[in-house]
């Protein structure tokens, strides 16, 4: 494509089965005011 | 849904349903807007021929399922199933500083100075892991007031912790938040071996962080924290930390704050909006949204131009690494506060987070006698992206999860009404995020 580049596929619906719970508690990495909860990664990729 | 945005003349479209994100030239972005926004794309400045081109490709992303795609299945979370992951000690209602932005009033949470004996810190681990289920890593945050100021409870409680961690099969990641002023080499290599992350308070430069953290006499604390806090990042190695620094109207150029603290040696830096009442004068408003958001754009060019050069400076609210990201559940939810996330009082009270200690219409609970209210868990377990009005039609719901319900309470009286003035800077910052992000990709 000449006009549209593609960064990031389709990121969203991918994960939906997962949910375990591992991953950690936003608030609890560095702001304690105002959560972000995009910037956290999953723990089961990390694996 | 789609969002267009532009950060310092990159052209993104971010299609919000799937998380896709393309960079497009000035003829798409225009196109892609005008149609978005239901106007013919044939009316713009634009030959035909080209504009039949780019349609084209907005075809094909359609086809793709890249653009314009359609809500997913949501999990569903509308109950909470009880479990308890992360905890946040208030390990001493006190404070050896007297900031004059504090939430917590200088350390009394409305409570009046007080310190966590180490039975309630014990009770408090027990309760977390008896509600922790099939949870395996659990989080502790050491936080007050200030813990230095009750360090050997802070150490009784992490030996405890690594006990149950034995006898129960778990992890249990402690951080702890201080002001560094009571760092000295004993607690820093403690702190150092034992805590998995570490976050400091600084506010950037010197005049900026004395103005509003001072000693009780009235002093700048600058000069005692950045020595303690250098020597600490020094000896830490490659494990977490942040430098957390506040932004207030009185500091909207905190731009130069970040380099000050990069100057300082601190890679891991966070600079946050101040949360205060719009009456007060350091609160910030609307009528300071315009020029917060050219700071964040400043901010990005600055980082982005650093990173050109070879050095990579993590602030907090940019990091944005789109592929890697949490899973849907994660993303409905937000930051778990009073369903998977709860704050404990140095009596031993629970409450749904740091930030609600002392709205006594919030308690849910206590370790000490076990109790646990259900009702509130619940109650804040249903209230996210997708009941939230506010939250279902906009486009960084994935990315904000709902903001922050503490903040949604104390401006508007309600965890369902987010706060306008958080949710504009949330929104900024995630485009300068995803502008990051989008540069990093396209230089791989
Ligand atoms: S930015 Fe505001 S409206 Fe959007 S998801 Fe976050 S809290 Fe909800
Ligand atoms: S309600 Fe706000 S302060 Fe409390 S955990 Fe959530 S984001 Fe953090």
């Amino acid at each position: 494509m000449k006009h549209i580049k593609v960064i990031q596929k389709p990121c969203i619906n991918n994960s939906k089965e997962s949910g375990c719970g591992e991953c950690q508690a936003s608030c609890q990495s560095a702001c304690k005011t105002s959560c972000t909860v995009a910037n956290q990664t999953c723990k089961k990729e990390e694996k | 849904m789609l969002h267009t945005f532009n950060v310092n003349n990159m052209y993104l479209v971010l299609d919000v349903e799937s998380g896709a994100l393309h960079s497009v030239d000035k003829m798409a972005y225009d196109i892609i807007k005008a149609d978005n926004e239901g106007k013919s794309p044939y009316d713009l400045p634009y030959e035909k021929s080209d504009i039949d081109e780019v349609l084209k490709e907005i075809n094909e992303l359609k086809e793709m399922g890249a653009l314009d795609t359609p809500m997913p299945d949501m999990p569903d979370i509308s109950e909470s199933d009880g479990i308890i992951k992360a905890m946040c000690l208030h390990i001493a209602h006190d404070c050896n500083l007297r900031c004059k932005y504090c939430f917590a009033e200088t350390g009394e949470y409305r409570g009046g100075r007080m310190l966590m004996s180490e039975e309630v810190g014990k009770a408090s681990l027990d309760f977390l892991v008896k509600h922790s289920g099939n949870r395996h890593n659990l989080e502790v945050d050491l936080f007050g007031g200030e813990p230095l100021v009750n360090f050997d409870v802070v150490k009784a409680i992490v030996d405890y912790g690594r006990e149950l961690e034995k006898k129960h099969n778990k992890n249990i990641n402690f951080t702890i938040t201080t002001n560094g002023v009571a760092l000295d080499d004993e607690k820093i290599d403690y702190i150092n071996r034992e805590m998995y992350n570490v976050v400091i308070s600084i506010d950037g430069r010197r005049e900026v962080h004395d103005m509003l953290r001072k000693t009780p006499n009235g002093k700048g604390s600058f000069d005692i924290i950045v020595p303690n806090a250098k020597k600490l990042i020094e000896r830490r190695g490659d494990k977490e930390y942040y430098i957390r620094g506040t932004f207030t109207s009185k500091n909207l150029d905190f731009v130069n704050d970040v380099k000050e603290l990069e100057g300082l040696g601190f890679e891991r830096i966070s600079i946050e909006p101040v949360v205060l009442p719009d009456e007060d004068e350091l609160a910030l408003r609307t009528e300071h949204l315009e020029r917060i958001f050219a700071e964040y754009e400043s901010l990005t060019n600055y980082l982005s131009e650093k990173r050109r050069n070879g050095k990579h400076i993590v602030f907090f609210h940019f990091m944005l690494d789109m592929g890697h990201g949490p899973c849907l559940k994660k993303r409905i939810k937000g930051c778990g506060a009073g369903v998977e996330y709860v704050a404990v009082t140095p009596q031993g009270d629970i409450y749904p987070c740091h930030q609600f200690v002392g709205e006594t219409d919030y308690r849910m609970g206590s370790v000490v006698t076990g109790e646990l209210n259900r009702d509130i868990q619940n109650n804040f377990a249903r209230c996210n992206i997708l009941t939230k009005e506010e939250c279902k039609e906009c486009w960084a719901k994935y990315f904000c999860s709902g903001g922050c319900a503490a903040n949604a309470y104390k401006y508007n009286g309600s965890i369902y009404k987010p706060h306008k003035v958080t949710c504009e800077l949330l929104k900024k910052r995630t485009e300068c995020g995803a502008a990051l992000y989008a540069e990093s990709r396209t230089e791989e």
